[in-house]
């Protein structure tokens, strides 16, 4: 069954498709040469990863991401400090393209700080500084010449709690991302519904999209920003603890969410939940840091690998919950 | 999972359950008797009412008769603290001491209050009461005091060039300082940076600013150095310089409180700086922001000194305030109090009573505004939000019908895709 939501320009469900591509499309700069993902990954799920969500059902678009090729993010030697303290040491770490990558780790260990690195967030914070570059699509984010605005716009993020514009109904929150960038799109109505339906959220707000976003549940609002994340297409998606402040249900709700974006975009989360991270990801990094050493990657790879077959001794610790 | 309840679904009976309101469907014993928390006991009105008389006769007795002291302010003051000794006395010797200190702090705030109270009630009941003479009578609210001398009855005469005044040049200063002072609140918290401390200090020291100063300047200024001449607008100009730290520091105290999460999720989504500000702090804080303009307007229609010396004086309707003096409210009743004719006066008391009622009107407006929580609509938004869902419904059933079918196309020609 679908429902096409208000369509000004009277164009079926080609157009719309179109007016997304075209929409976001148009604004990136025009990137040299991406590389040859593509091939490797077809926009289908990973191999080895647990099969993914039956989109179709929901989707009668099938695959629902416009062909666009997934681009990968990859950092080298990222260290970052505030003001004097050091937090972070040579973290290098390769998320693949349309994969998810779990960061976990326990608490104060730089997770959050490295995730901020990864779309200039964390220059923000008054005091901060890092060292290291930071590749997206094979090219450093980091460049005097790229402005962060841009970057930002192509590797989103979901914070911790849930922050939609409380003075926008759920429909302008969708759609805040192009209004916030400056982007025109031709058709607006099949984005924000598009980007809804990609974060699960479609068929409980379908009927109250002029409502506030505010007037939603915790867990509804949190998939209400991953919507709005989505809404500017990013080729990266990152997310602080997404479900730290939801309830089990929303968690679920959220991480199906997840599992739904995989092999679409690609997504870096950090989590504190050891489960979640075993549930939705693929490759995992285990963070550590200790009162005399700024935090580091201890062990990074496949996440079965990590919790079944841990090599350091502390991730094994860790994993199996004796400490942290 | 719907969670959305509009506030004005929720039963109205929740909020305030007092004994009177008990849940209707409570089948089989009979209703639970609620636990009192706070009792007020027999003993507990008895001391405190004991205390007070024997505060005050005691006082009588030895202020009036034994000792060499009299008036009114003395023997209530002296009655006063009569009365705590009196009431913490006959509390020790029935309650924990605890308990006494607890119940005496209790009185004091109560009485505190209830002074403030009354000051204010005095205040405003000894305005309308002077001012009653001149309001009864329609032509005070139309006329000017072009031809009223301080002889004429109260049927002739009025205050409209006052109320004129004090409307347009209220509105000239808030169209200045509103700009002003946001833009300056956006610098404070948006931009930052090391001259935001200087630029905060001096917008603090300008709210301690004495009114006269701000007039003098203006008069300095405008009318003797550039010529201006005493008119409306000089005087709005100097209203000016005593809103915008008004608006600055309270607008700057509403920006503060938009979450920052907010502007980091815009930043997040490729905002620029402008444009999160435009799209996500203003419109957020915008409600506050009204009541900070709001309160400001409040505080200068009632400002007489920077006025008086500004604004020149008139008897007549001066509609422009361009050019030639204009009267206010704060002016006229400031002129009018200090004639020795009692119609005179009757008439500022009425004309003080008038701005009262603006002020008081204007907080009334701040509270309705300010009460509202960013996302929360208006009667009118709300009857737009149901006219816009009608449409939607509309437009939705119609296709609905006719999209079934291109859906099952669209599947087919997808599945064929997908299978090359």
């Amino acid at each position: 069954m679908t429902v096409e939501f208000v369509n000004p320009s009277g164009a079926g469900r080609h157009a719309a498709d179109a007016g997304v591509v075209d929409g976001i499309g148009g604004l990136r700069p025009a990137d040299p040469a991406p590389p040859d993902v593509t091939a490797e990954l077809p926009g289908g799920p990973v191999p080895g990863s647990p099969p993914p969500v039956d989109v179709t059902a929901q989707w009668p678009g099938g695959s629902v991401p416009p062909d666009r090729p997934l681009v990968g993010l990859e950092s080298r030697d990222v260290s970052a400090w505030f003001g004097t303290h050091k937090v972070l040491e040579r973290v290098s770490l390769r998320m693949r393209p349309g994969e998810v990558t779990a960061l976990i780790g326990p608490s104060g260990c730089g997770k959050s700080t490295y995730l901020r690195i990864l779309n200039r967030m964390h220059e923000m914070v008054r005091g901060a500084s890092l060292a290291g570059e930071v590749l997206l699509d094979g090219q450093d984010i980091y460049r005097p010449d790229r402005q962060p605005a841009q970057v930002r716009r192509r590797i989103g993020m979901v914070f911790q709690k849930p922050n939609p514009f409380p003075a926008m109904s759920i429909y302008d929150n969708v759609a805040s991302g192009l209004k916030l960038a400056g982007i025109k799109v031709a058709n607006k109505d099949a984005l924000v519904e598009t980007s809804l339906r990609r974060a699960g959220l479609w068929n409980e707000v379908r009927s109250r999209l002029r409502a506030p976003g505010g007037a939603l549940s915790g867990g509804q609002q949190q998939r209400l920003c991953i919507a709005r994340s989505l809404a500017v297409s990013p080729d990266v998606l990152l997310m602080d603890e997404p479900c730290s402040a939801l309830d089990p249900t929303s968690t679920r709700r959220v991480e199906d969410t997840i599992a739904e974006l995989q092999g679409q975009v690609t997504i870096v989360i950090v989590t504190h939940n050891m489960q979640q991270a075993a549930r939705v990801s693929q490759s995992c990094a285990f963070f550590l840091a200790t009162h005399d050493t700024p935090g580091h990657i201890v062990e990074a790879g496949q996440t079965r690998g990590i919790f079944e077959d841990p090599q350091d001794s502390r991730t094994a610790d860790y994993v199996h919950g004796r400490f942290g | 999972m719907d969670t959305l309840a509009p506030p004005d679904n929720r039963p109205a009976n929740l909020e305030h359950g007092g004994p009177g309101t008990q849940a209707p469907a409570a089948p089989g014993p009979a209703a639970e008797r609620r636990v009192r928390i706070r009792q007020v006991t027999m003993e507990g009105v008895c001391t405190l009412v004991g205390a007070a008389l024997g505060g005050i006769a005691l006082t009588w007795v030895l202020y009036q008769r034994i000792l060499p002291t009299s008036g009114a302010v003395g023997f209530w003051l002296c009655g006063y603290v009569t009365f705590l000794c009196l009431y913490a006395l006959a509390g020790v010797v029935q309650w924990e001491p605890r308990d006494v200190a607890n119940r005496l702090v209790g009185v004091l705030l109560v009485s505190a209050g209830l002074l403030v109270i009354a000051v204010v009630a005095d205040q405003i009941g000894y305005t309308a009461v002077r001012g009653y003479p001149a309001l009864h009578h329609l032509n005070f609210f139309t006329d000017t005091m072009a031809l009223a001398g301080p002889l004429d009855p109260l049927t002739s005469g009025g205050m409209i060039h006052a109320l004129v005044g004090s409307l347009e040049q209220m509105g000239i200063a808030t169209v200045f300082s509103v700009p002003l002072g946001v833009l300056c609140a956006l610098f404070l918290v948006e931009v930052g940076g090391p001259l935001a401390r200087p630029v905060r200090t001096i917008v603090e020291a300008m709210t301690a600013l004495p009114e006269i100063i701000a007039g003098l300047f203006i008069y300095a200024f405008l009318i003797l150095s550039l010529g201006v001449g005493a008119s409306g607008f000089a005087a709005a100009v100097a209203l000016t310089v005593m809103m915008i730290p008004i608006v600055t520091r309270t607008a700057e105290v509403i920006l503060r409180l938009v979450p920052s999460g907010l502007r980091e999720a815009s930043y997040a989504l490729g905002g620029s700086q402008i444009r999160t500000v435009l799209n996500v702090v203003l419109p957020t804080a915008r409600s506050g922001l009204a009541t900070a303009v709001i309160l400001a307007m409040a505080r200068a229609v009632g400002e007489t000194s920077p006025v008086l010396l500004t604004a020149g004086f008139t008897k007549d309707l001066n509609a422009n305030p361009f050019s030639g003096p204009q009267t206010s409210l704060p002016l006229y009743i400031w002129n009018y109090v200090r004639y020795p004719q009692p119609a005179m006066v009757s008439r500022a008391f009425g004309a003080a009573l008038a701005l009262m009622v603006m002020v008081l009107l204007l907080f009334a407006l701040a509270r309705l505004i300010g009460g509202k929580a960013p996302g929360e609509l208006t009667r009118r938004q709300r009857r737009q939000l149901r006219r816009a869902r009608e449409a939607d419904q509309l437009v939705r059933s119609d296709r609905e019908a006719g999209d079934r079918s291109l859906a099952l196309e669209l599947t087919g020609a997808d599945r064929g895709a997908d299978a090359q």
